[in-house]
C-alpha cells in the first residue's frame, strides 16, 4: 500500500448551511476512506426553540438554511397546525406553495452554477446565477425580502399576493423556462460533462434505503419519494405536476432530476398563480388562540429533500420539545458509498452531488502529507486538478473527432 | 394497504409489546411499545414492511426518558411514531445501527445531548462537540423540581 494521504474539506464555508469538515484518506489518486467531523457552527436551534412562542419560532428556524430558508418555516407550520388541527384557506395554500417552488427554483440554479464552476465550465456558473437574481427579485417583490422570506404563520401567511403583482411574476417564469431550457441543453448535450458526472459518484437504491437518503439524492437512484405527492401540504394536492426520477444515480442523474423538476416547479407556480386568481376572497391567515396538547409531525420537501420538524406541546406557548431534521443530516452520511474509490478530482463533485456544500472547495483546506506534515496541494491547486481533467477530456474529445 | 390493516398485522405480531396505539387520522399513528422489542419492531417495519426510518426525537420529561422513531410509509404518507419510555436514572435501548445507517447519527447525538446509551452501536462517538465539551454533560437534559 503507498502512501496515505490526507485531504480535509472544511469546515467552514460562507454559502455551506452546514459546516462540517470531511477528511478523505486517499492512497495516491484514489480515496479510501472518508471520515467527517460535524458541529462546528452547533446554533443550539432546538433548545433555544423551546424558550421561544410559536409566532417566534418561525424567524429562529427560518435561520437555520440560508438558501432554502422557507422549508423550515414551512414544516413547523405543517407540524403546529398538525397539532391545532387547522385548516388553513386555499389563498394562504397557494401563496405557501408559490414562495416554497420559488424557492427551489433558485436553490437550483445555485446548485448547477456551483457544479458547473466546479468542472471548469465557469460559463455554466455565470448564467445560472444571473438567471437566478431575478427570481430574488421577485421574493423582494412578494416578501420585502430576498432571502429570510419571514412569510409564515400559524394559520396561514403574514403577507398576500396582490393581483397587480401576478404578470411581473408570469413574466419572470417565462424568461426562467427559455433560460432552462437553454442551461438543460448546455449541459445535457456536453460530452465532457457526460465524461466527468456519468458512473461517478453512484448510489444504488438500496444505498438509498439504508441511509434513509430523500429528495433529489434519492429520486437520481430511482426512489421516487417526494413529499408533496406522498403526503401532500398547502397547494400541491390542488395543481397537477409530476414526480422527477431517474435510474443511474450518478452525479448526472442528479443534476438532470434537478434540471427538470425545475420545469415542474414553473407549471406548479403558475397553476397557483391561477388559482389565486380564482381565490379572491378569503384570508390570507386564520386568527389562532392557542397551541393545544399533543404531538405534531410536519414535513416539507425543500429542494434538498425532506425537511422533518417534530413539536411536542404541553399547551402553552412554547414547545416542550422540538426535533429538526433537515434533508442533508441523512443525504451527507451517503458521502461513504459515493466517494470511497473515487479520484481526487470526481470525489469533490461527488460530494456536492447532493447538494450540501458545495462551495467547501473555495476553502478546502489543504493537502497534508500524513507521514512529513508536509503541505502538497492548497485549494486553488485542488480545484485545478478537477478543471485540468475537464480538459484533457476536452482534448481527447476534440482529437477523436 | 392502509391504516388499519397495518395495526391489525402489527398487533397480530407484537401483541404483548404493545402499550398503547393513538390513531390521530389517516397519515398519523404513534405506537407506545416496550423498549425491549424496539429491534424486532424496528427490523419488521423497515424489511417486512418497507417503511422508511426519517429520524428520532428524544426528550426528557419527569417520567423519564422518552424517544419517538419516526418511520414513514411513502407510498400512503404515513407517519408512524414508535414511541418508548426509558428509565430515568439508566437510560439506554438497544441501538438500530446495525440494521440501517440512516440511525447511525441521530444515535450518536441522543447519546451525546442526552446521555442516552444505545447498546451495540458501532461507533457510539461524539457527533456535534467532540473535544470542545465537559463529559457527562448533557444540554438538552432538565432539571425538575421533586
Amino acid at each position: 500500500m503507498g502512501k496515505k494521504t490526507l485531504i480535509p474539506i472544511g469546515p467552514y464555508h460562507p454559502l455551506q448551511e452546514e459546516p462540517e469538515l470531511f477528511k478523505l484518506y486517499c492512497d495516491g489518486e484514489i480515496v479510501k476512506d472518508i471520515k467527517w467531523e460535524t458541529g462546528y457552527n452547533h446554533r443550539g436551534i432546538e433548545k433555544l426553540s423551546e424558550s421561544k412562542t410559536y409566532e417566534q419560532i418561525f424567524f429562529l428556524v427560518e435561520r437555520i438554511c440560508g438558501i432554502c430558508s422557507n422549508s423550515h418555516p414551512f414544516a413547523f407550520a405543517n407540524a403546529v397546525e398538525e397539532i391545532a388541527d387547522i385548516e388553513i384557506t386555499n389563498r394562504a395554500k397557494y401563496i405557501r406553495s408559490i414562495i416554497g417552488e420559488l424557492e427551489r427554483l433558485h436553490s437550483h440554479l445555485l446548485w448547477v452554477g456551483l457544479a458547473g464552476h466546479f468542472l471548469g465550465y465557469n460559463t455554466v456558473f455565470m448564467w445560472a446565477w444571473k438567471y437566478r437574481e431575478p427570481v430574488l427579485d421577485l421574493f423582494e417583490m412578494i416578501s420585502g425580502n430576498r432571502n429570510s422570506y419571514a412569510m409564515f404563520k400559524v394559520g396561514g401567511v403574514r403577507r398576500d399576493i396582490e393581483e397587480t403583482k401576478i404578470p411581473l411574476i408570469q413574466k419572470v417564469l417565462d424568461d426562467i423556462k427559455i433560460k432552462t431550457d437553454l442551461l438543460t441543453g448546455a449541459i445535457m448535450d456536453d460530452p465532457v460533462i457526460h465524461a466527468r458526472t456519468k458512473g461517478v459518484g453512484i448510489l444504488t437504491k438500496q444505498d438509498i434505503i439504508d441511509y434513509g437518503a430523500v429528495g433529489p439524492t434519492a429520486r437520481a437512484s430511482g426512489v421516487a419519494i417526494d413529499v408533496r405527492k406522498d403526503d401532500p401540504y398547502a397547494a400541491y394536492p390542488l395543481v397537477n405536476w409530476k414526480v422527477i426520477t431517474a435510474e443511474a444515480g450518478d452525479v448526472f442523474a442528479k443534476a438532470e432530476v434537478r434540471l427538470l423538476e425545475m420545469y415542474e416547479s414553473i407549471s406548479i407556480i403558475e397553476q397557483c398563480l391561477d388559482g389565486l386568481k380564482k381565490e379572491k376572497e378569503g384570508d390570507i391567515s386564520l386568527k389562532i388562540k392557542e397551541i393545544p396538547e399533543g404531538i405534531g409531525n410536519g414535513r416539507a420537501e425543500a429542494p434538498r429533500g425532506e425537511v422533518f420538524h417534530f413539536v411536542q406541546s404541553d399547551g402553552s406557548s412554547s414547545p416542550v420539545r422540538h426535533k429538526i431534521r433537515a434533508p442533508s443530516y441523512v443525504n451527507i452520511a451517503t458521502f461513504k458509498k459515493s466517494c470511497i474509490g473515487q479520484t481526487i478530482a470526481d470525489a469533490t463533485i461527488s460530494l456536492a452531488a447532493v447538494d450540501p456544500c458545495y462551495c467547501c472547495t473555495e476553502r478546502m483546506a489543504v493537502l497534508y502529507d500524513l507521514n512529513s506534515g508536509e503541505k502538497i496541494m492548497n485549494a486553488n491547486e485542488l480545484i485545478n486538478e478537477s478543471v485540468k481533467k475537464t480538459n484533457e477530456i476536452k482534448k481527447t474529445l476534440k482529437s477523436n473527432l | 394497504m392502509d391504516i388499519q390493516s397495518i395495526i391489525e398485522k402489527f398487533k397480530e405480531k407484537f401483541n404483548t409489546d404493545i402499550l398503547e396505539i393513538i390513531v390521530k387520522n389517516q397519515k398519523r399513528m404513534t405506537i407506545t411499545i416496550n423498549p425491549d422489542s424496539i429491534v424486532n419492531v424496528a427490523d419488521y417495519l423497515y424489511r417486512a414492511e418497507g417503511f422508511r426510518f426519517i429520524i428520532a426525537s428524544a426528550l426528557h420529561t419527569k417520567k423519564g426518558f422518552e424517544i419517538h422513531y419516526h418511520f414513514s410509509k411513502d407510498d400512503i404518507g404515513l407517519i408512524l411514531n414508535i414511541h418508548v419510555m426509558l428509565d430515568m436514572d439508566n437510560p439506554q435501548i438497544e441501538s438500530l445501527s446495525n440494521m440501517f445507517n440512516a440511525s447511525n447519527w441521530i444515535e450518536r447525538e441522543m447519546h451525546e445531548i442526552l446521555g442516552i446509551n444505545f447498546l451495540n452501536h458501532p461507533n457510539q462517538e461524539k457527533l456535534i462537540s467532540e473535544g470542545n465539551w465537559a463529559e457527562g454533560v448533557y444540554p438538552l437534559r432538565k432539571e425538575f423540581k421533586k
